[in-house]
């Protein structure tokens, strides 16, 4: 349905509009049901007043007939039946319907229903009412087939029963406006603070990131759904703020080694020369500046791949064990080249939720700093832990380098950070942030401790990372020779 | 050796480069655009190996290999693709694609994967004793002889120089290398193959008079008997 054709539907399809419906519905269901009770009791009460008597006429009338018989009977009858202003009926005939006794002119055309009373209705018996009303009765036959009625007039509790159903429709009536007027203020109430939310995101959908839903604190489900938001914004504005940075910085670090390359590539151009060596020179220095700038992507692409929580569902058990293992057998040789020691302890073994490829890289990674910045005759050692306290795992690069002040500890995992110490060896300031980026893909944290001297960084699993497996818990120590 | 490959790039620019590149090296190249003509050609002709970009108008990559191996082509297939994560990767292969290229790429990478695609195809059979000049691998008993003379190799030098002999006479490049002996799919940042590469010639090469590992400038290494 299109609301421009209808505006007049747009209300009835407003969530206020609804719940106030939802809410008079059920208003209007138990007020409907507390009147019926209340008019059942009050007229049942009433009608079993009567009963009771005519009850007790009929109690007088057995006497009389009891102690002086039939003609005592019919004594009775006119003599009850000639009180002026009553509201009981009588009446004896004979077995032929002619009437001995009684303000009614004829036997009524009616049978007796439940519990033995019978309803009719009576004009003029010359009772309290001028009218004609109802009348409830008791018949009996007596001996000899003379037959008996015995009744009451009915026409005040018909009244009252008018008088109930009168209220009562106004109180349904009043109902229904309290309860459909109340449940539009409360739903509305509610609503406008949902409305208040949807304004916040329409000014943040408009660009204006610092918006944030107003709160009105009484810790309610909106008010909550308010934090939440809030918190999420929060998130997004944090998210936002970083990106601009990194976009910031990669165009930065970007553009130098292009200028370089370019300004490179015009200086041959422009250099008077017939030498096809030089060309060929500068050619091959070109290709391994774009190489590089192409690794600075590959890395950058790597990071965000780790980033994005989208590759959390392709988390498989990843045996840390062989992925220490194969980093160490890599980097085993690259270190005694330069002159250090890698030595590797596999302390216990543990299986993590994780990417294989991205562990491997992110242990690779540490292994490269801490051969790249431990001088000569350093010594650098890589430590696989199982569970301990408050971790499934841990994998620790420790060096006998330089190390990091502990100010730039946490700014060494920003993108393009390098220390002023580390300006001087290749890199693009990207491993420690790809490393960073794989821990907290793998709910995984970075410690970076002092080594007294160089540094010691661990790459720590929490429990809930550890993938289940029977019997994989060997502890104990002993010293993988690796190469 | 001269083969005859099929190139399936809907970028021209880079399709021409490889078919330049292809050429230069003694090859002969056709080309194909898009997908449909791709997989006419690869039904029609023989090829020795195929160049494939995943992402293809009209048909992408994937699919296109997929339908040439259930038809039983079973042509070596190279996937050329600008997604580089693992699991493009393992999508790629599962289709029925033999190796996995991530663009942008050195053409000498190109170059020795579909040289190592098609050799390794022409000899097929199962070996257990591997032999380049006077250098024997023993693939069972894990041995490696140099002139009758017996080489001792850590585990892992012995999986290297089995990947340089298996490929003998072919470039393989130092990605090539850490993709197959490594299992790693991504460049460390140091080149740390230079570094195994220079052990394996300290005991392979050192104290004979003929090298057999021989550096490829720009490209890689090459393992290859004297001539």
């Amino acid at each position: 349905m299109n609301a421009g054709f209808f505006p007049h539907l747009r209300l009835l399809r407003t969530t206020p509009f609804r719940l106030a419906l939802l809410y008079l519905g059920l208003f209007v269901v138990s007020v409907s049901v507390i009147l019926l009770i209340l008019y059942s009791t009050t007229a049942g009460f009433l009608e079993e007043e009567i009963g009771e008597t005519i009850a007790v006429e009929v109690a007088g009338l057995q006497d009389q007939y009891r102690n002086n018989g039939l003609r005592g009977l019919v004594d009775a009858v006119r003599d009850r039946s000639a009180a002026p202003h009553t509201n009981s009926i009588y009446l004896l005939t004979t077995p032929g319907g002619v009437v001995l006794a009684g303000n009614l002119t004829g036997w009524p055309d009616v049978k007796p229903g439940e519990g033995g009373w019978s309803h009719f209705k009576v004009s003029d018996y010359g009772g309290t009412m001028d009218r004609p009303s109802t009348a409830m009765a008791v018949t009996f036959t007596l001996p000899g087939q003379f037959r008996l009625l015995v009744g009451r007039d009915m026409s005040e509790l018909d009244q009252l029963r008018g008088r109930l159903m009168a209220s009562l429709r106004w109180v349904f009536a009043v109902t229904i406006v309290l309860g459909f007027g109340g449940g539009l203020l409360i739903a509305r109430g509610a609503m406008r603070r949902i409305e208040a939310i949807n304004r916040t995101t329409r000014q943040i959908m408009a660009g204006d990131l610092t918006g944030r839903v107003p709160r009105a604190g009484g810790g309610d489900e909106i008010d909550r759904l308010a934090v939440n938001l809030n918190a999420m914004l929060d998130q997004i504005e944090r998210l936002m703020t970083g990106m601009r940075q990194v976009t910031e910085s990669v165009a930065h670090d970007l553009r130098t080694p292009l200028s370089r390359l370019r300004a490179r590539v015009e200086l041959a151009l422009i250099r008077d020369t017939d030498d096809p060596e030089v060309y060929r020179a500068v050619l091959q220095d070109t290709i391994t500046e774009a190489d590089r700038l192409l690794a600075t992507f590959t890395a950058l692409l790597s990071i965000a791949e780790a980033e994005s929580g989208a590759k959390r569902t392709d988390l498989e058990p990843v045996d840390l064990t062989e992925v220490v293992r194969l980093a160490a057998d890599l980097y085993e040789p690259v270190a005694e080249e330069k002159g250090q020691t890698l030595s590797t302890e596999i302390r216990g073994t543990a299986t993590v939720r994780g990417n294989e490829q991205l562990l491997a890289q992110a242990v690779s990674n540490l292994l490269d700093n801490a051969v790249k910045y431990t001088p000569e005759g350093g010594h650098i050692t890589l430590l696989l832990e199982g569970a301990g306290p408050g971790r499934a795992a841990r994998v620790t690069v420790a060096d006998s380098g330089s190390g990091i002040p502990v100010e730039m500890r946490e700014k060494v995992l920003e993108r393009f950070v390098r220390l002023d110490t580390a300006r001087a060896s290749p890199g693009n300031g990207l491993g420690l942030s790809l490393v960073d980026a794989v821990a907290r893909l793998h709910g995984a944290h970075l410690v970076l401790e002092d080594n007294e001297p160089g540094l010691r960084i661990s790459l720590v699993f929490p429990p809930d990372t550890a993938q289940e497996q029977a019997g994989s818990q060997k502890v104990g120590t002993f010293a993988a020779p690796l190469g | 050796m001269l083969m005859k490959v099929l190139v399936i790039e809907d970028d021209q620019q880079a399709a021409s480069y490889l078919q330049k590149g292809l050429k230069e090296a003694g090859h002969v190249v056709d080309l194909a655009y898009d997908g449909k003509d791709g997989l006419f050609l690869a039904g029609s002709e023989h090829y020795d190996v195929m160049v494939v970009d995943r992402m293809l108008p009209g048909r992408d990559g994937l699919s296109l290999v997929e339908i040439l191996r259930a038809t039983g082509n079973d042509t070596p297939v190279l996937f050329l693709s600008a997604l580089g994560s693992v699991d493009d990767r393992v999508k790629g292969l599962k289709a029925g694609g033999d190796d996995y290229l991530t663009k942008p790429f050195a053409f000498s990478e190109l170059l020795a994967r579909i040289e190592v695609l098609v050799r390794r195809r022409s000899a097929a059979q199962p070996q257990t004793k591997l032999a380049v000049a006077d250098l024997e691998l023993d693939l069972l008993s894990r041995t490696v002889k140099r002139s009758g003379k017996v080489i001792d190799l850590l585990p892992r030098e012995f999986a290297l120089l089995e990947y340089l002999m298996r490929n003998a006479g072919s470039v393989v490049t130092r990605t090539m290398m850490l993709e197959n002996v490594w299992d790693y799919h991504f460049d460390p940042q140091t080149n740390v193959i230079d570094v195994h590469i220079a052990r394996l010639r300290q005991k392979i090469d050192k104290d004979f008079p003929a090298p057999l590992i021989h550096t490829v400038r720009g490209a890689g290494y090459s393992l290859r008997a004297p001539e």
